[in-house]
């Protein structure tokens, strides 16, 4: 049987699996977009490189890990990606925007628990709370009903009206992190969110954020010193040492290039096992200083 | 809006709270208002210049309204130290706004201040000409709390050391108060002394606030405010833009 093909039929049917190629590819590049992009980024603290020249993606709703011995400059990266502080050199994009020169935008595009403390100490846990709902623009009932929630959330419900001076170093911790999930993010930064909190709160922190992560596709960059947690929790894992970044893999690729078992020794194999000379810090300083100063 | 409204309501709140400041902080004007009050007394009216409490009055307010807007720039490293900066710095509202927001509240609190001086006054014999005028001054306390306030926290902006701010104000403090006609009347002054006080900003408050509740002015009203507004939105700017790059 002789069928004919007319040549217009033909391209047409060629026109069409081409568009849906492209959409096909678009929908692949979006999934795979990067939300973060840091390239040859460096910091000098007068002649100290605390940041070398790094280079790094992160894709939109990853979960990174930034993992490093002290002093290894997983702070000051997520300051220079916060807007906090400039580079010595290189480029950031945080959703599209430099922070240098678009803070503002740059600024709408992430929440941040930070390493050392920022509260109020003056002011009550939920002061705390309503500031940081009305600085990021948070409506007042959607705000009254988050903070409510959260405050449940990590236990303090009770201690709402109590000063913050007068909570012990994990119930602050916990009132900074219910503080950091006010706002929903693109981008969530935790800098070493989990110090000094017991286990059941760590477990039940990473579950509220993973579950953010799935739900709105929120993009989550943290650091941890604690292994098991970068394993269980992270896709993608930076290992960052004096400066530069010496691997970044997936938790089971890292496992495997470096033939070990657990991140733990993939970790120790990757930066050496001598400890950091722990040179004071400015946020040891700051630590101090606080001790010093509160009456 | 919401931003400006809470760093102020937080100052206020935070001064409500530490009330045992606040009446400590009235020692110094008082001691001034006693002991300069009666102690130069009886030689200012022997030479002609009428009641010296009527004269001193308005430059001790000027005074405590000062020192307590001045000082307020301290919160800045205060917070600085504490960790809260950071968390107001990251927030997606412009710097100016928490700029502003702070300025207001430190003044406001130094106009209470200045206030409770202002009735403290009354009961060591002060007496104002007119009730009508007491808006008028309590808005020439504001504009003097807002200027030095804008200063204070200008540059605490750009201190990291808790140790060096007492200092540097106490610097600047001192000559701008005592060479600003709250003490001593700015008739038939040395030539250069005088340069000086037209210079300085304060004598125009002290000027505004002497006219305002006594009747008694140096140089006139419209001058008056017409500097003072002046030089609180420059220094205002200069405090947004060094407060702008604060980085941490
Ligand atoms: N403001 C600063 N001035 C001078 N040096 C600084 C400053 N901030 C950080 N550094 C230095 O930069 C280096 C990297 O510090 P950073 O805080 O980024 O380390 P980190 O990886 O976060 O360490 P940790 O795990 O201890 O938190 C350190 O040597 C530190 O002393
Ligand atoms: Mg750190």
């Amino acid at each position: 049987m002789h069928v004919s093909f007319s040549s217009s039929k033909i391209k047409k049917f060629i026109n069409q699996q081409r568009e849906k190629y492209i959409l096909y590819k678009k929908m692949v590049l979006m999934v795979n977009e990067s939300i973060i992009t840091v390239k040859n980024l460096s910091k000098k603290f007068n002649g100290l490189t605390a940041v070398d020249n790094i280079s790094f993606e992160v894709k939109k709703g990853e979960i990174f890990a930034f993992l490093g011995p002290n002093g290894a400059g997983k702070t000051t990266t997520i300051k220079m990606l916060t807007t906090l502080l400039h580079p010595t050199a290189g480029e950031i994009k945080i959703n599209g925007y430099d922070p240098v020169n678009e803070q503002k935008d740059a600024r709408k595009s992430f929440g941040i628990v930070f390493q050392d403390q920022s509260l109020d100490e003056d002011l009550t846990a939920y002061e705390n709370m309503d500031f940081h709902g009305v600085f990021y623009n948070v409506p007042k009932d959607l705000r009254k009903k988050r903070i409510d929630y959260l405050l449940n959330f990590v236990g303090l419900q009770e201690r709402k009206d109590d000063f913050v001076k007068n909570f012990s170093g994990g119930m602050k911790r916990r009132l900074e992190i219910a503080r950091g999930l006010i706002h929903h993010p693109k981008i969530l930064f935790l800098d070493e969110p989990t110090i000094g909190l017991d286990p059941q709160t760590r477990n039940h922190m990473w579950q509220y954020i993973k579950d953010l992560n799935k739900k709105e596709g929120m993009t989550v960059f943290f650091t941890t010193h604690y292994m098991e947690e970068a394993e269980k929790i992270a896709d993608t894992i930076a290992v960052i040492d004096k400066g530069r970044i010496i691997k970044k893999e997936t938790p089971q690729a890292l496992k495997r290039l470096t033939n070990t078992r657990s991140l733990e020794e993939a970790f120790l194999k990757l930066t050496g096992k001598s400890i950091r000379d722990e040179k004071s810090s400015s946020i040891d300083n700051l630590r101090m200083n606080r001790k010093i100063w509160r009456r | 809006m919401g931003v400006i409204y809470v760093m102020w309501s937080r100052q206020l709140k935070k001064y409500w709270r530490s009330r045992a400041r606040m009446i400590g902080a009235l020692g110094q004007p008082l001691l001034f208002l006693l002991a300069l009050g009666f102690g130069f007394g009886p030689i200012f009216e022997k030479a002609g210049g009428g009641s010296y409490i009527q004269f001193l009055a308005p430059g001790i307010i000027a005074m405590s309204i000062l020192f307590t807007a001045m000082f307020t720039g301290i919160e800045v490293i205060w917070d600085r130290q504490f960790g809260f900066l950071k968390e107001t710095l990251v927030a997606p509202v412009s710097r100016s706004k928490i700029m502003i927001g702070r300025t207001l509240g430190g003044a406001s609190v130094a106009v209470i201040q200045g206030f409770v001086v202002f009735l403290i006054s009354l009961f060591v014999g002060f007496k104002p000409e007119s009730l009508i005028n007491i808006p008028l001054a309590i808005l020439f306390m504001f504009f003097i709390a807002l200027l030095f306030t804008a200063l204070g926290t200008a540059i605490a902006s750009r201190l990291k050391d808790m140790q060096a701010f007492p200092l540097i104000i106490n610097f600047l403090i001192m000559p701008v108060f005592f060479l600003s006609g709250a003490l001593f009347p700015l008739n038939d002054l040395p030539r250069a002394i005088e340069i000086v006080t037209r210079l300085n900003p304060l004598t125009y408050g002290v000027d505004g606030l002497r006219n305002t509740l006594t009747g008694a002015s140096h140089v006139n009203l419209f001058v008056d405010f017409t500097v003072i507004i002046t030089v609180t939105l420059f220094i205002g700017i200069i405090g947004s833009y060094l407060f702008s790059k604060i980085e941490i």
